[in-house]
């Protein structure tokens, strides 16, 4: 019995590292399979992965306009105090007043990129864009206010 | 043809004609010179052959900005290492500390006497060469550990006794399965061993337990020399660099050195026993295709077969996890001894039946 146990040890080891042995041994003949990307060099054919996060953006149409309603979903979802928003009071031609943002600050220092924003969102204003190339040599311009000046909220955004 | 074996006799004629009773002498310079070009050729290009084999097998690029497709990285380093300052720690044994370096580089040098790199190119062929070998190569834990009492440092003292724990049991299988070449060719002297495998080699004459007693051997030098997945002695991610935790600059770059010297070495022994050494390809009785073989330079056929060796040694290095101490030893003494012993019992049977080819 002791044998037969000791055998099959030997026989499920030896098996268990030919298995990954032919793992790294395909990778080492096959050239093609490599991932790295030379970075500076292939700058126009870079390809990032689809889920690759880089900083959050807002989308704005052609109208000038987002759909972010100022509710701060984000802010309180945020970690780490990264976003902040400041809202104002619009007033309808009817006399109605309409919370909207003034400004949406967004510290790209402070940013894990974790895309707890994104998915808190409950409009998707906000998004996460691929830029990455983002050092700067004044620490100020890596708080950065993303609705654009003069924009304002979509009809029907609610 | 072209062949080492001309130049060598043509060189000692010459040698005697002009220098009479100094030719060995001046023998003994030449290769001096040549066994330190080799030294410093072959440590340029394993580490960076090593480098790129790793990156593949990680699916990386590996070093590609020092010369054409990074081929001048390895000569870069080397000059950074030889200006780098030497440091010696204030504690340290400092004899010891400096000695330790060029011991295991001499039982690098001392190990490349008897191996034979082509058809009569053999520095020393003593008549116990297999022995010689297995000898001089338990000296080179004596400078790890050296190495690492010296440096009065915890890691290094940990990654020394380490290596000495595991090249005194490692050897033991090497041992073996050296035997069990020694029992077929039932001589200890390399030209023989490679002549008695003018037929074949000894991996396919022999059978299955020549093959079991390789595939020991490999796994045996593999720990002998310190290597993952037995890098216990070094492992980074446990012991910073292990017994040489404290070298720097050249004499760091000797430990370095003397690394992958051993694997072009026992890489070497293994070729020359398993493999036929500088012995082309030959099967018995197929005359056409052995002179075929022949017209391959032997050197040709003894770097192939090594560097083949050094690619599967590599290969494992990159692919396995490393062991812990426990389960070092219980490979060795409970699987690879065991196993080993066996195996011996089966070719002594073989051979004296004469079952082999």
């Amino acid at each position: 019995m002791f044998l037969k146990e000791y055998i099959s040890d030997v026989y499920q080891g030896v098996r268990s590292l030919l298995k990954g042995m032919k793992k790294t041994g395909y990778y080492f003949v096959h050239p093609s399979e490599i991932i790295t990307q030379q970075y500076p060099d292939n700058r126009e054919q870079l390809h990032l992965p689809e889920r690759f996060r880089g900083e959050v953006v807002m989308t704005h149409d052609e109208n000038n306009e987002h759909a972010c309603t100022g509710c701060t979903a984000c802010e309180l979802a945020c970690p780490n105090g990264t976003i902040k928003i400041i809202t104002k009071f619009d007033v309808s031609p009817e006399g109605k007043k309409k919370k909207a943002i003034d400004t949406f600050i967004y510290h790209l220092e402070l940013c894990t990129m974790c895309n707890l924003c994104i998915e808190a969102c409950p409009t998707d204003a906000i998004k996460m864009a691929q830029t990455f190339e983002h050092s700067v040599f004044n620490r100020n311009l890596l708080t950065k206010k993303l609705n654009l000046p003069n924009s304002k909220i979509r009809e029907g955004v609610e | 043809m072209f062949s080492f074996q001309q130049i060598a006799q043509q060189t000692h004629a010459w040698l005697q004609q002009h220098t009479g009773s100094f030719t060995v002498l001046v023998e003994c310079a030449i290769v001096a010179v040549f066994a330190i070009t080799l030294f410093a050729v072959l440590g340029l290009v394993l580490v960076l052959l090593e480098r790129k084999v790793a990156a593949h097998i990680q699916i990386r690029v590996g070093p590609n900005r020092v010369g054409p497709a990074g081929l001048l990285q390895t000569v870069a380093d080397t000059l950074k290492l030889l200006m780098k300052e030497g440091l010696v720690p204030n504690l340290a044994d400092k004899f010891l500390f400096n000695l330790a370096p060029f011991i295991v580089m001499m039982v690098a040098m001392l190990l490349l006497a008897p191996v034979a790199f082509a058809r009569g190119i053999q520095i020393w062929d003593i008549n116990i060469g297999v022995l010689y070998i297995s000898a001089i190569s338990s000296i080179s834990v004596i400078g790890i550990l050296m190495a690492g009492w010296s440096s009065n440092n915890k890691y290094a003292m940990l990654g020394a006794m380490r290596s000495g724990a595991q090249i005194v049991s490692y050897e033991l299988s090497a041992g073996f399965s050296v035997l069990c070449i020694v029992v077929l060719s039932g001589s200890l002297r390399i030209s023989d061993i490679i002549a008695a495998q003018e037929n074949g080699w000894w991996i396919f004459k022999g059978h299955i337990p020549v093959l079991i007693s390789f595939v020991i051997f490999i796994i045996a030098v593999t720990a002998e020399t310190n290597r993952a997945p037995f890098d216990l002695a070094e492992a980074e991610s446990e012991l910073t660099a292990g017994f040489h935790t404290e070298y720097s600059g050249m004499r760091f770059a000797l430990f370095f050195l003397a690394e992958y010297i051993n694997i072009f070495i026992v890489c070497a022994i293994g070729a020359t026993l398993f493999f036929g050494g500088w012995m082309p390809l030959h099967i018995a009785h197929w005359e056409g295709f052995n002179h075929v073989m022949d017209y391959i330079p032997s050197s040709v056929w003894f770097m192939g077969k090594t560097f083949a060796l050094i690619l599967l040694i590599m290969w494992f290095r990159w692919t396995f996890p490393r062991l812990r101490v426990d389960q070092l030893l219980t490979l060795e003494w409970k699987y690879l001894l065991p196993i080993g012993l066996f195996n011996l019992l089966l070719v002594a049977i073989i051979a004296i039946m004469g079952w082999h080819f």
